[in-house]
């Protein structure tokens, strides 16, 4: 048998436009809120995205499971063009492909048992369980994700965000899938639970030889959790970093670095550097996006988009004054 | 004497308790954070220091808030108001809870110094545009005139904060300030807290669930954990040497450069809620150090020698893993 490809999902030129209108009348508008994305997932890595609110983490994560029908450009699941599939065809391969949502159980009945809501992807993909197939299904997934059996007949409003998250985890692992996208999984919870979850997921991952696409604005976070880590500033992918630790060139993401604070009293940030606002995705500027922010801005910078471009290590940047 | 001494403070909303024993204290040019999950009464604090906890069915059952010599707890409402906006201002997470989204923002700034200091209009105009720039919004003269929903949240955040500072008070309680605004602005905001107690001497109590925000800014921290305080000590120290199971275990959650991976474990279990508040250590549920008092004794906030205070039956005990 051949060697699997090194890269579970190929994204090729990626793009998302949004129209919308102000008001009945108002003018048109459109957003650019993913823009000429290509990127690779390596099979059994966890392929870390970081950027501030808006910079079109969720889209991205929405057009990689196909939740959402790119404009441009297209993503490629173990040689497969998802845009190419019809929905039956996606519904299939939807086993394989899972998303964890930020609260997986906001899109949930709330008059579902927990029970109820892990057998959920079963109806939906039209497998039949027996009752007995389906009280196995219910406990293995429970175990899992570390839940007591107990939990099986509780309602959602009986249950912590902490076991919330965790079911949502179980939801996605129904078919065994090879591809988790975790959308913000702990953006909502207290530090003790996130690390509870942050653990869960590194387990399952050796258990399961999962591959992730975790998304989070926290990058101490994805620092720790994350193989490669893609940092993305108003659509556009602005660095790739090929470790976790290695050195950011572009200015975003040094900016991203000294805003994040360490645990620690003895490391303070001199943070008297940083300026600016954010730009409105709705009239991003010609050139490059964070050209406002930044300290070493230029007329070139102001004029044309740097495009990404990558060194040997796979260490990408998009940028015409790279840090050393 | 502290500007602001809180003395074993418990409050009562409708029969439940959800602050048992709090005490703290913070002095002029000094950052106190007061730091927990969510949950762990923190917001409470706040409203309870600023006098408004009536306004939610909430009385003080017992202790003491001074501030500068005055006793709080049993000061009549209408001397509370000459204080609360004068000498102690608030600060709250989500900016539009303090604007007026109909009112220009700076009109909103002038009217505090209005009030309270008793300028008149152009005065209070010079006054607002000087404190806009001086938190470094861009054409402070312009942003004067905007609404509120012309600005970034950021930038909303920052009238917010001008606002406490248009009467020049004493004290500014900021309860999560930067919660809701992204890490470079969040970064922004912080350094610029920072910076006002450093140069105008008020006293500062940073409200946060983010030890990397205690870490960075704070020099003395109190941690909370389900209405009672689990330890307090001096920023420096309480990192370097956490001697409360909760406040090692809340460092551990928090990734840091050089972690091993596999390393982050997190805290067994959940926060309670106030109505099963266990008996005993109100951690003992989820505590690694837990022994045979722990589920039946409240442990009492004790001094250690380290000029720590902690309250644990076992503060004592060293425990390695954290260093
Ligand atoms: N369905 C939609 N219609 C119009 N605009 C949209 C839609 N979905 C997203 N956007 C816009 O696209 C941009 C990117 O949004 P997205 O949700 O992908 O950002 P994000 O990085 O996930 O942000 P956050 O950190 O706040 O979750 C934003 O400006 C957003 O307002
Ligand atoms: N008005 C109220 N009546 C009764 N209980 C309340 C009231 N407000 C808060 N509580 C309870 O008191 C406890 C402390 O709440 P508080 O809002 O002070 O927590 P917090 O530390 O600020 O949490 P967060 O980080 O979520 O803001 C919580 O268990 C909360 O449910
Ligand atoms: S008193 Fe007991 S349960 Fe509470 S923190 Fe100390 S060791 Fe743990
Ligand atoms: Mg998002
Ligand atoms: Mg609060």
């Amino acid at each position: 048998m051949p060697e699997p490809a090194r890269d579970l999902v190929r994204i090729r030129a990626l793009g998302k436009r949004f129209d919308s209108r102000k008001g009945l009348f108002g003018k048109r508008r459109s957003l650019k809120a993913v823009s000429d994305v290509t990127l690779d997932i390596p099979r059994g890595k966890v392929t870390g995205v970081v950027g501030e609110s808006g910079c079109g983490k969720s889209t991205l994560a929405r057009l990689v499971v196909r939740l959402l029908r790119p404009s441009d450009g297209n993503v490629m699941f173990d040689g497969v063009d998802l845009g190419r599939l019809s929905n039956r065809e996606m519904r299939r391969l939807r086993r394989r492909i899972q998303m964890v949502f930020q609260d997986p159980y906001s899109a949930i009945d709330p008059r579902y048992t927990v029970a109820d809501a892990l057998l959920e992807p079963f109806q939906v993909q039209g497998t039949r369980l027996s009752a007995q197939q389906a009280r196995d299904k219910v406990t293995e997934l429970l175990a899992m994700v570390r839940l007591g059996q107990e939990l099986a007949r509780s309602y959602p409003h009986q249950l912590s965000g902490g076991q919330r998250q965790r079911i949502g985890i179980a939801r996605a692992l129904a078919f065994k899938p090879d591809f988790l996208v975790l959308d913000e999984p702990t953006a909502s919870l207290d530090v003790s639970i996130q690390a509870q979850i942050i653990a869960l997921l590194e387990q399952l991952k050796a258990e399961l030889g999962l591959t992730y696409l975790f998304i989070s604005h926290d990058l101490g976070l994805v620092r720790y959790f994350c193989d490669r880590i893609v940092v993305m500033y108003l659509g556009r992918v602005v660095e790739v970093l090929p470790a976790p630790r290695a050195k950011p060139r572009h200015p975003y993401t040094r900016t991203l670095l000294d805003s994040t604070f360490a645990p620690d009293p003895t490391q303070r940030r001199d943070i008297s550097r940083l300026t600016g606002e954010i730009a409105s995705a709705y009239d991003l500027p010609a050139g490059c996006a964070f050209a406002a922010r930044c300290a070493f801005a230029d007329e070139t910078c102001r004029a044309r988009v740097p495009l990404l471009a990558a060194d040997p290590d796979g260490h990408a940047v998009a940028c015409f004054h790279p840090l050393t | 004497m502290a500007l602001l001494a809180v003395r074993d403070l418990s409050i009562d909303i409708a029969g439940i308790k959800p602050l048992d024993g709090i005490g703290f204290a913070v002095d002029k040019g000094e950052i106190l954070g007061i730091v927990g999950e969510s949950g762990s009464g923190k917001s409470l604090t706040a409203l309870t220091v600023m006098g408004l906890l009536p306004l939610i069915g909430g009385r003080v059952a017992r202790g003491s808030i001074r501030f500068d010599g005055t006793e709080l707890t049993t000061l009549p409402e209408p001397d509370f108001r000459r204080l609360r906006g004068r000498r102690i201002a608030f600060i709250t997470q989500n900016p539009m809870t303090s604007l007026d989204p109909v009112m220009r923002v700076g009109a909103q700034i002038d009217q505090v110094s209005r009030l309270h200091l008793g300028l008149d209009a152009k005065a209070a105009q010079a006054r607002s545009i000087a404190l806009m720039e001086r938190l470094r919004l861009p054409s402070a003269a312009t942003v004067y005139h905007h609404y509120p929903h012309q600005l970034s949240g950021g930038m909303k955040q920052r009238i917010v904060i001008a606002m406490a500072l248009a009467a020049d008070p004493d004290l500014i309680i900021a309860d999560e300030p930067t919660t809701a605004l992204d890490v470079t602005i969040q970064a922004q905001i912080v350094q610029l807290l920072v910076e006002l107690v450093r140069d105008r001497g008020v006293a500062l109590i940073l409200i946060t669930h983010d030890m990397g925000v205690v870490a960075q800014a704070c020099d003395r921290v109190v941690v909370l954990y389900a209405g009672r305080v689990a330890e307090s000590h001096g920023v420096q120290a309480i990192f370097a040497a956490p001697r409360h199971p909760y406040t090692q275990a809340l460092i551990r959650c928090i990734p840091r450069d050089g972690m091993a991976p596999g390393s982050l474990a997190g805290i067994p279990g959940s926060v309670p809620s106030v109505a099963n508040y266990p008996a005993g250590c109100r951690f003992h549920p989820r505590c690694d150090r837990a022994g045979a008092p722990c589920a039946a004794t409240v442990p009492p906030l004790e001094h250690l020698p380290s000029g720590a205070e902690v309250a644990c039956h076992f503060a004592e005990t060293r425990e390695v893993a954290n260093a």
